[in-house]
């Protein structure tokens, strides 16, 4: 069949979303920042947007190489 | 139940017929206005009228105030001004040739109604995991989604019938998605978009006779957004649209900027002396999800939108596994 990497690319890329979400809902939400005073919920929310940012930043590296490893043979041509 | 079954039938049959029976009267009035662009794979290049924006546009609203006034709710709202606002940025892109970074910007305006509108819960559900709250972040998600569903669905309009054909699948797999989740309401509010683009699509299919312009790509785009949050299936949502978003990660990933297609220098697609579509060999050109489906060797244009149709069945099927998830908590 055709353009079977694609499908597999496809399906990776499911897989990581669904990682992704479990790794925010059951690591990243339940921390709490505390010790700060009123700057506490600042903290709290910048600290996690950080880590969501960085988590996308590392989604978009790893989906990229996947790309390149899956689809190695057509880039090339 | 009864009543919401009607009134399921009843958007949806004018959802359908509006666009069915005004794409002809825009088709002849573009074509007068001489309102044509060059469809540069088909044989000769055939001129074909451009927008379809505006009969397409008529269909959601045709419907979804249908709706709006047997359940006037601030969600239904929401929809209908998200969506107009997302046809007016697109109809500006349409009449002159703006910059890259035009659309996003403009359509983040289009997603303020629904915040100003509170027509959205923010909680993001990942399937299986739960949700997790995020008032402050899910502002900046509202605006952030709307212009990345439309300019995905804008930056996979490449071939005859691709645009519309997608987004049947698309839509019609977050209707079931939203059925699957037992939220009847948006789901019904969801229908119209997929029978506006099952409609348009006799029109665009190839050979097309309209092309949708960025009026009607970003229409259904946004619309599609729109629906996502406030239905509160956003990760659905994006697992229904991987194709498009392969595409536009694949595009992005090459270029290395947000730029308009028509910025391209090298195209990805060339034709055979038969006129088949054919990937580039030049090294400087984007690759594409079509660039990529055609590295298997040449195909008919027809061809290629069918492979694009199946990706997107596999994706709506994850999708709606997807949905089923989100009743699993592990």
């Amino acid at each position: 069949m055709k353009g079977i990497q694609i499908f597999l690319f496809l399906f990776v890329m499911w897989i990581l979303i669904i990682m992704g979400g479990g790794l925010l809902v059951s690591i990243i939400a339940p921390m709490t920042i505390t010790g700060f005073g009123k700057l506490d919920p600042v903290l709290d929310s910048g600290v996690k947007a950080l880590i969501a940012i960085i988590l996308v930043v590392v989604w978009i590296f790893t989906l990229s190489k996947i790309k390149n490893w899956i689809f190695h043979k057509q880039l090339k041509n | 139940m009864l009543d919401k079954i009607i009134l399921a039938i009843l958007v949806s049959a004018i959802a359908f017929f509006s666009v069915y029976i005004t794409t002809p009267f825009l088709i002849k009035g573009l074509e007068k206005r001489n309102l044509t662009v060059k469809d540069y794979n088909r044989v000769g290049g055939a001129m074909v009228p451009r927008p379809g924006g505006p009969s397409i546009l008529f269909g959601i609203l045709a419907s979804e105030l249908t709706l709006y006034v047997l359940f006037p709710t601030a969600e239904i709202l929401a929809i209908i001004i998200t969506t107009s606002l997302a046809f007016v940025v697109g109809l500006i892109d349409d009449r002159k040739v703006l910059g890259g970074w035009f659309k996003p910007v403009a359509l983040t305006v289009s997603a303020v109604p629904i915040i100003l509108l509170g027509a959205y819960n923010p909680h993001l559900s990942f399937p299986l995991f739960g949700s997790v709250r995020i008032p402050e972040l899910y502002v900046a998600l509202v605006i952030f989604m709307i212009p990345v569903t439309g300019n995905t669905i804008n930056s996979i309009d490449v071939l005859n019938g691709v645009a519309s054909g997608f987004m049947i699948i698309a839509s019609f797999a977050l209707t079931a998605s939203l059925f699957i989740i037992h939220n009847y309401d948006i789901a019904l509010a969801s229908l119209p978009l997929g029978f506006v683009s099952l409609a348009f699509y006799k029109y665009h299919k190839f050979p097309s006779r309209i092309f949708p312009g960025d009026s009607g790509a970003l229409t259904l785009g946004a619309m599609y957004g729109a629906l996502a949050i406030i239905g509160h299936v956003e990760i659905i949502a994006a697992v229904a649209l991987l194709p498009a978003v392969i595409n536009s990660f694949l595009f992005l990933s090459s270029v290395k900027r947000i730029i308009e297609h028509r910025q391209i220098k090298s195209n990805p697609v060339t034709h055979t002396d038969d006129f088949k579509l054919m990937a580039t060999t030049d090294k400087e050109a984007p690759i594409t999800l079509v660039r990529l489906i055609l590295a298997g060797g040449p195909m008919t244009e027809k061809q290629v939108g069918f492979v694009i149709f199946r990706l997107s069945i596999f994706s709506a099927v994850l999708a709606i596994v997807t949905a089923f998830m989100m009743g699993i908590k592990i």
